[in-house]
């Protein structure tokens, strides 16, 4: 409903976007009046630009559905997809600022380079399944059991999680604590019904979930509406309780 | 600190090119959260005024729930009992109040909640003040360092916190049965309903909304478990805390401002200021 009233809200025929210009690290804003009609997104405008005044612009994009997750960047502040704002969302009487994501190493202008999340990815225990439920090498697990994990496939990798998290953007822990992203992706295999290895100590230690402090910036951002916070980070912090705070959980267990 | 190189940092505290009022929710939330601090404080200060028995009534402040003391006697007012002596235990030069020894308890969970965290890290703390903003502070220790480590024993507030509704409930309970106007406390009582039994009883039922969406909880029915499916009783409990963890921020707001208007109906009622409506 909001959004078909949105759709009808009449656009000027063009609007500046203040975008970051440069490399590495420098640069400035630099200021773009281009031309903009109905039903155009940000990632439309940054590619009129980058036709018409800008070439040498670097953009990352890939799908302009909002599933693959590359044209990530700040828009007015805020982590968002490029492809996934429409400009009848904002205020186009004044300037639009674009930047890179903060949280990750500039490459060049819109474009950061977030190889560290693939390296974190991989330090993470694979998926380890149990012996099968059945002689012919298969499992029997109900709907029910995989609708957690399920909710945390979603994700497309966007990085925005990880962009708006303070312990990375702010205080840079990248070395100590592994971010939102893939703290729902260890929530996705720890929480597998079929999984059967523990990443409980490491949650604890390496992956730093302690640093989280559930401001919920993460899960505002995320555009596939991903309940990290609630639905992920909390209850992997209640499973490190069981095993190394809750001494009477400890008696009977404490998690896997 | 890390080895990768994030070039383009954000400023100082406050810096951000986010263009909308960002800063109106922390300011909401810090202000009514010290709304909250200073009533209760005051409340608790006031150690008087907590126990309303006029017109054979019987409702007692949830901030002084339990009972802790022995009753004095009837004031002369006739709507409220004197406040019983402090404990032995207890040292001479700090003013005694029983809600001090109550409210330790509602406060440890409130305070440990997985809502109420993020909520006055933010607000309080601006730990980060708003999403995007910049930070006043350098350092960072998170929940994983002392002291906020602790915080992972909320289930252990969890457990009080589900004693007290109980507690409350029974409170409410006995706010349905009056003895005769003007009778002695210990005469036999009858059945009524006043606007404060309605309130007294509408206090626990809140909590209960509240308590019951807990984080912890949800992950003691069933969230621990990887496999749900095989226990339909656990599945359910695990559905139903769930469905209630959804709103569990409203519920977190509704009755922490709810308990504070019943202390101060049963305040206001004690001192005469207000008259409870009977009902039935």
């Amino acid at each position: 409903m909001s959004d078909s009233v949105a759709t009808e809200k009449a656009l000027p025929s063009s609007a500046i976007f203040r975008i970051w210009r440069g490399g590495n690290g420098g640069g400035g804003f630099v200021d773009y009046n281009t031309p903009i009609s109905s039903g155009m997104v940000v990632l439309d405008a940054v590619h009129g630009i980058q036709a018409n005044d800008a070439n040498d612009m670097a953009v990352r994009w890939n799908c302009k559905a909002g599933k693959c997750g590359s044209c990530s960047a700040e828009i007015n502040g805020k982590p968002r997809l490029m492809c996934m704002t429409r400009l009848n969302t904002l205020d186009l009487t004044v300037p639009v600022t674009v930047e890179p994501m903060k949280t990750f190493p500039h490459v060049k202008d819109l474009v950061t380079d977030v190889s560290w999340n693939y390296a974190v990815k991989k330090k993470i225990q694979k998926f380890t399944p149990r012996k099968p439920d059945a002689a012919d090498g298969t499992w029997r697990v109900q709907q029910a059991d995989v609708d957690r994990p399920q909710e945390f496939r979603k994700c497309i990798e966007c990085f925005l999680c990880q962009d708006v998290c303070h312990v990375l953007r702010d205080h840079n822990l990248h070395d100590e604590f592994i971010g939102p992203r893939f703290l729902i992706y260890t929530a996705q295999l720890e929480m597998n019904p079929i999984d059967a290895a523990d990443r409980i100590p490491d949650l604890k230690d390496s992956c730093g979930i302690g640093y989280c402090n559930i401001t919920k910036c993460c899960t505002k951002v995320c555009p596939e509406e991903i309940h990290i916070t609630d639905n992920a980070i909390i209850p992997l912090k209640e499973r490190v309780v069981d095993r190394y705070f809750d001494p009477i959980a400890r008696l009977f267990g404490g998690g896997k | 600190m890390s080895t990768i190189d994030v070039p383009l940092k954000n400023g100082g505290f406050g810096s951000t090119r986010r263009t909308d009022n960002w800063w109106i929710e922390p300011l909401v939330v810090f202000f009514c959260y010290l709304a909250f601090i200073v009533y209760s404080n005051w409340a608790v200060f006031q150690a008087k005024d907590y126990h309303y028995v006029g017109n054979g009534a019987d409702y007692l402040s949830p901030m002084y729930s339990p009972m802790l003391t022995e009753e004095g006697p009837v004031a002369a007012s006739g709507l409220t009992t004197a406040p019983g002596p402090a404990p032995s235990f207890w040292p001479r030069f700090i003013p005694f109040s029983p809600a001090m020894l109550i409210l330790v308890f509602p406060l440890a969970f409130r305070f440990s909640c997985y809502y109420y965290r993020g909520a006055y890290y933010k607000a309080w703390w601006l730990d980060p003040v708003s999403c995007a903003v910049g930070e006043p502070r350098k350092k960072y220790l998170g929940e994983k360092y002392f002291p906020l480590i602790v915080q992972n024993l909320h289930r252990y507030a969890l457990y009080f916190a589900i004693i007290f509704i109980a507690l409350l409930a029974y409170d409410g309970w006995k706010s349905l049965w009056f003895t005769a106007p003007g009778a002695d406390l210990d005469s036999p009582r009858h059945f009524g309903v006043g606007l404060g039994s309605l309130i007294l009883i509408l206090n626990p039922i809140l909590l209960s909304l509240y308590t019951f969406g807990c984080h912890s909880l949800r992950h003691l029915v069933g969230g621990r478990k990887d496999v749900m499916s095989d226990n339909s009783t656990r599945k359910k409990c695990y559905d139903c805390v769930s469905g209630l963890n959804k709103k569990h921020m409203m519920w977190a707001w509704i009755s922490m401002f709810y308990v504070g208007f019943v202390d101060l109906y049963v305040r206001m009622c004690s001192s005469g200021a207000w008259h409870d409506l009977r009902i039935l």
